[in-house]
């Protein structure tokens, strides 16, 4: 089955991945003995793994597309059109509703059964999902491809940082504040830019992500620019006084509301009147205007809706670390947010909250590889997007239908 | 009568190349009018124009709603042009593929109903009472054009007379005055050519004006009360059916195409 010309294949493959590897894998510096250790064997690892990995995926897809060409051709019967298992977890509740529930019931005892650092951890996650499913709005149901999220992340922390430094305005009062100051934002770069479509709405919306960096970095009467500010205080709960461990525990509950919070309104958000418009929207857009739907109002709707999440999520996060600087929201973070939308299928709530745990959580549980655990996260990717391209959940819109009498 | 729907002079550039010459033509209430001429001849551009989808270099486009009040429809926004009361077709079916045919139909009713943001988050009474309208409203019209099997189908999986007979649905579900129908039975068999004939004069008794771009000239000539003829962008001749089938013009731009088996 497998050729010659496949082994070959192999072959210049292993050579590459042995080259592209080398200095990460083979060179280990050790600066205080100033020597080089040379770690031939990993190469000899390396080069045949990526050899035996080409073959199996080789094999992989030529079994299915033999057996492809034989349907086609009526040599064999179609194989019986099976849901595939995360259709049919979601969509049987005698296996979906114990799931959810064990599910629910892990969250709530998180804080108890971990540590602080682990619960730390968590809320980091838990903000992504609702980053997440933030720019699902946007991405996965609008279809417009936006890859300056960050910015409005960045605005809703900056507001707190700001508001609190200047007027003493606590948390909760600043939590809307940032949601809806991100919105505006939202809404006043959406009006020159939403006439846009495709990679060029995509190049201006990172654009705009780094300007807002850029500015945030040297405008220092007003950001303080690039040492941030600091002693931002954590969320109050009546005034009490909470130690440290405490007030972790409450922000991992908060985080949790929050993200309930967040599925119950995207979720409404896209069975509604609202969402049937985006969605036709990103189906045909002409279509669309000649039915009567105001494009640029329904976009910017989205877009600001998008926005106000990160808004909030940023003020939060602000809240968390008690510092905030431009450091923290570059082109890498809107990258890794998109990442969650695509890897955990465009448009699926489901399945944005598990790209989202997977991918923020993956990479701190792989810092047992410490060097290695961007190489394997990047692999991770890759493999998923070669296997799965609809993302882990595919689209599974929840379509209206009636019974017909 | 005030016509529905006047157009005056009407002109169309891309370009060097005038696509539409100083075009005039008119609707009048309850009519069925045809718009015919050969490929080329600049019919989906004229409704283009009429819907808002090209800005037209000059002319006038009048909409007058049965209560009176003349409104000009010139370079409003083709969703505008849809509230003031046009409706279309595409030639080249346009429907929403991954929606199912009932959704499809549910945002023509987007123009008429109102919910909004918080509406969809609180879900009130409402909005919940505006929604159960929507779905009301469009099985009613499904139904009525013989779609009320497939309403739960993806409209991507409908034959494709069915899917012409959608796009006419989902235009119905927006409230129009006047119906801009392009090659509504392009494609389609003798069969459902005839229901469509049929389903046309259905739509017309209801009240509603139609305007039709057809290049069967059976179903043309059978259908309407009114036709233009345009050619290269020109109106070159106008009628009632009898006076098309016999005007030496029409002939002659359509030389080699068959007009006596109409
Ligand atoms: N956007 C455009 N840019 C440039 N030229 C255009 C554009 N749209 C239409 N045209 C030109 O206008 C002319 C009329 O085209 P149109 O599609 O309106 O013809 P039609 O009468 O609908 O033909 P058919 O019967 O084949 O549908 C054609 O020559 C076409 O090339
Ligand atoms: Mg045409």
């Amino acid at each position: 089955m497998i050729s010659l010309k496949d082994i070959g294949k192999a072959c210049i493959i292993a050579l590459w991945f042995v080259a592209l590897t080398f200095p990460l894998m083979v060179i280990k510096v050790n600066p205080i003995d100033r020597i080089i250790i040379w770690r031939w064997h990993n190469m000899l690892w390396v080069g045949l793994g990526s050899f035996l990995c080409y073959l199996a995926g080789r094999a992989w897809l030529m079994r299915r597309e033999i057996r492809l060409r034989r349907i086609r051709q009526g040599l064999e019967a179609e194989l019986p059109q099976r849901t595939p298992l995360s259709r049919r977890i979601i969509q049987d509740p005698v296996i979906h509703r114990p799931l959810l529930a064990a599910g629910a019931l892990f969250f709530l005892i998180f804080p108890l059964l971990f540590s602080t650092y682990q619960t730390n951890i968590m809320i980091t996650a838990l903000m992504y999902v609702v980053l997440g499913l933030g720019l699902n709005i946007v991405v996965g149901v609008a279809g417009l491809l936006d890859l300056g999220y960050v910015a409005f992340y960045a605005v809703g922390a900056y507001a707190y940082a700001l508001l609190n430094l200047h007027f003493g305005l606590g948390f909760w009062t600043v939590l809307p504040i940032g949601g809806l100051l991100a919105a505006t934002f939202g809404i006043l770069l959406g009006f020159p830019v939403l006439r846009l479509r495709g990679d060029y709405l995509a190049i201006v919306t990172l654009g705009f992500g780094e300007i807002i960096r850029l500015i945030l970095e040297n405008w220092n009467e007003f950001s303080h620019g690039p040492s941030g500010i600091s002693n931002i205080p954590r969320p109050g709960f009546f005034g009490i006084q909470m130690s440290l461990d405490h007030s972790i525990t409450y922000l991992y509950y908060l985080m949790i509301a929050m993200v309930v919070f967040t599925i119950f309104v995207v979720n409404r958000l896209q069975n509604s009147r609202i969402g049937r418009a985006w969605f036709a929207l990103r189906e045909d857009e002409i279509a669309c205007q000649a039915m009567g739907i105001d494009k640029t109002r329904t976009k910017l709707t989205a877009f600001a809706l998008g926005a106000f999440w990160a808004g909030m999520v940023g003020v939060i996060f602000a809240a968390k670390t008690t510092f905030v600087n431009p450091a923290s929201f570059t082109f890498l973070e809107s990258a890794i947010i998109l990442c969650i939308v695509v890897l955990g299928g465009m448009g699926s709530i489901v399945g944005v909250i598990i790209a989202a745990l997977v991918l923020i959580l993956l990479p701190e549980y792989l810092r047992a590889f410490s060097e290695y655990r961007m190489l394997v996260f990047g692999a991770v990717l890759v493999i998923m997007m070669v296997f799965r391209p609809q993302g882990i959940i595919a689209n599974i819109r929840k379509t209206y239908r009636i019974g017909i009498d | 009568m005030t016509p529905v729907l006047e157009v005056t002079g009407l002109t169309m550039d891309f370009g060097g190349i005038r696509a539409l010459d100083r075009l005039d033509l008119r609707v009048n209430p309850g009519e069925i009018v045809a718009l015919i001429g050969p490929n080329g001849a600049g019919k989906t551009t004229f409704f283009n124009c009429l819907t808002g989808l090209y800005r037209p270099t000059a002319g006038d486009l009048l909409l007058t709603p049965p209560d009176g009040g003349t409104r000009r429809l010139n370079g409003l926004k083709p969703n505008h042009v849809t509230m003031q009361g046009l409706a279309r077709t595409f030639q080249n079916i346009r429907l929403f593929p991954n929606m199912t045919v009932l959704e499809n139909v549910m945002i023509g009713r987007h123009c008429r109903t109102r919910a909004r943001v918080l509406g969809a988050i609180f879900r009130d009474r409402r909005t919940r009472q505006e929604e159960r309208e929507i779905v009301a409203l469009s099985v009613s019209i499904l139904k009525e054009l013989g779609l009320g099997d497939m309403i739960n189908e993806f409209a991507k999986n409908l034959p494709y007379g069915a899917q012409r007979r959608l796009e006419i649905a989902r235009a119905l579900a927006t409230d129009p005055l006047v119906l801009l129908l392009d090659e509504p039975a392009a494609g389609m068999n003798p069969q459902e050519t005839r229901e469509l004939d049929e389903l046309i004069r259905r739509i017309r008794d209801k009240g509603l004006s139609i305007l039709l771009i057809e290049h069967d000239m059976k179903l043309v000539m059978s259908l309407s009360d009114y036709i233009f003829v345009m050619d290269y962008g020109k109106k070159i001749a106008e009628g009632t059916p009898e006076e098309i089938r016999t005007n030496p013009a029409v002939i002659k731009a359509y030389l080699g195409e068959d007009m006596d088996d109409a």
